[in-house]
């Protein structure tokens, strides 16, 4: 049989870390942290990872749902929850996993309202019984050009849409993410129009890949990740998925968003991931994958949609140089 | 505060090692995993920012120099400007290595269909002929007067700099530190002009009282 590889994009079953190793370096890095807790801040960033870890370690079940697996490594645990774009707590990417850990996410509610016609304000184990939770490995593409693979526990956001009941007005989903200046200390500078918005088009944010998330890694999601909820759209670059939501809007005209107030040029409503349309001050073409693209690899080429072709439908006759 | 010559040598070797110590720290972080999740992002960060750094820190020899009444400062700069050089050149490399993995002509089309890149690497190149004629043969070959004129580029140069950082940090929306860089810069070069202005006044007085 030939065996031809056809870009970086596609892994090979044997370059794939078998789950032993990664967990066996997941125990490494707790053991390491335990034991530097007696010399504190010796091994510091090792005792970091291992908090954020240890933190949200309440398990979260679900069933993995096997339309949604994929043939590429995982992002380790440390690097997905050390690295985050997160503004609520400071700009840098080292930011949210330091002072995130303090935030109170029960309780927690949302309010589901606008052109609805049974608005509500569920509190989350009201909206974690929606539906049943499962798994699913998605692609993360950030508009900074880098990307990673993660499993997120929760359901489809189509669920949470079908019980409210649309009206004929409901065109656009917003979503509200949570500002509160005593808990955010990245909310005390005017880097974007806090609280932070986001929105899509209603018939996209019922797309069966539109997921609204409760934990990664079999995990409840640590705070830096957007805990208690918050939802993964793996076609758009990373800053369409609101995290740490507290409000769900139904409008009948499209929402205003965070990115695309503070920069329309460079962060369209749309931001579909797309390799042929750049970012003002960067390519798309390509992107890094965190934890793998090392010194001597060529970025990998970033797909059209992060290779989720099945939402292609919902901008079929769009230009999507223009609506981007 | 006066130094003889040796103790100026000495400093001179501080300085030296002082100025490496951000490459060591980089190179140190390599080997130990220390530059987080992702490292070439860190280190392309970490150069230009040094790179900045030393471009601050050369403008600041003169007018230290002039304020604290130190000439012997002006022995330093040579070398100070140098380092600002070594890492805009790292900062280049990663450039060219990690986002293009030394493809120059994708470099190249990369470079001006981009104005933050574009302006970045322009401030670049202006640096090489700087670097290139700080040997003292070089000054003698160039004669002193056309040095200095040349070596007044690093004006530019840094105001370039700032201008690049600054659209960087635009896509984050946080121009703390790019505001304070460039403030810096900004004072650097201003009291030069001021003192300029003062001695030609002063000039035009003793031409005045000449006649």
């Amino acid at each position: 049989m030939l065996i031809k590889r056809q870009s970086g994009n596609i892994i090979l079953p044997s370059e794939i870390t078998p789950r032993e190793f990664v967990e066996a370096r997941r125990h490494f890095i707790k053991q390491i942290a335990v034991g530097a807790a007696g010399s504190a801040g010796l091994i510091e960033m090792a005792n970091r990872a291992a908090f954020a870890q240890d933190s949200g370690a309440r398990k979260l079940p679900a069933t993995a749902n096997s339309n949604y697996v994929l043939m590429e490594n995982k992002t380790s645990y440390k690097d997905a929850t050390t690295y985050n774009n997160y503004y609520e707590f400071g700009t840098s990417k080292s930011d949210p996993a330091q002072t995130a850990g303090g935030l109170k996410t029960r309780p927690w509610t949302v309010s589901i309202e606008g052109e609805v016609n049974r608005p509500m304000k569920l509190d989350l184990d009201a909206l974690m019984k929606i539906a049943p939770m499962e798994e699913r490995i998605y692609r993360l593409r950030c508009v900074e050009g880098w990307s990673m693979v993660i499993p997120w526990t929760g359901y489809a956001l189509s669920n949470l849409i079908k019980k409210v009941e649309p009206n004929s007005n409901a065109k656009y989903v917003e979503f509200t993410t949570l500002a509160d200046k005593s808990q955010m200390p990245g909310l005390a500078y005017d880097v974007l129009n806090w609280p932070y918005m986001e929105g899509l088009r209603i018939d996209e944010a019922m797309h069966p890949l539109a997921f609204l998330t409760f934990g990664m890694y079999g995990q409840v999601l640590p705070n830096q990740n957007g805990a208690p909820l918050r939802i993964a759209l793996p076609w758009k670059y990373g800053f369409k998925s609101a995290k740490a939501i507290v409000r769900i809007r139904f409008t009948s005209t499209q929402p205003k968003t965070a990115w695309n107030q503070a920069a329309p040029r460079e962060y369209g409503f749309y931001s579909n991931v797309n390799p042929d349309v750049d970012h003002p001050r960067w390519s798309q073409a390509t992107e890094r994958r965190i934890g793998e693209d090392g010194f001597f690899a060529k970025k990998r080429k970033t797909l059209m949609f992060n290779g989720y072709n099945e939402v292609a439908g919902l901008y079929s006759g769009m230009d999507l140089r223009k609506y981007f | 505060m006066t130094l003889n010559p040796k103790q100026q040598s000495h400093l001179k070797a501080v300085l030296f090692i002082l100025a490496l110590l951000p490459f060591l720290r980089l190179v140190f972080a390599i080997f130990t995993d220390g530059l987080g999740a992702n490292p070439l992002e860190f280190i392309t960060r970490n150069t230009g920012d040094w790179t900045l750094y030393f471009l601050c820190i050369t403008l600041a020899v003169t007018p230290l120099r002039r304020l604290l009444n130190l000439p012997w400062l002006l022995k330093m700069r040579r070398m100070l400007g140098l380092f600002g050089f070594f890492y805009a050149a790292l900062h280049f490399l990663t450039f060219l290595w990690f986002d293009h993995f030394f493809d120059v002509a994708e470099m190249l089309r990369d470079v001006v269909k981009r104005p933050f890149i574009l302006v970045g690497f322009i401030a670049f190149v202006l640096l090489l002929p700087l670097a290139l004629t700080s040997t003292n043969k070089m000054i003698r070959r160039v004669g002193a007067k056309r040095w200095q004129l040349l070596h007044r580029l690093v004006y530019l140069i840094a105001a370039l700099g700032v201008l690049h950082y600054f659209w960087m940090k635009a896509g984050k929306h946080d121009f703390a530190q790019p505001i304070l860089v460039g403030s810096i810069v900004a004072i650097l070069l201003l009291l030069r002009v001021v003192w300029s202005v003062q001695r030609r006044i002063s000039e035009q007085r003793l031409s005045a009282n000449a006649s």
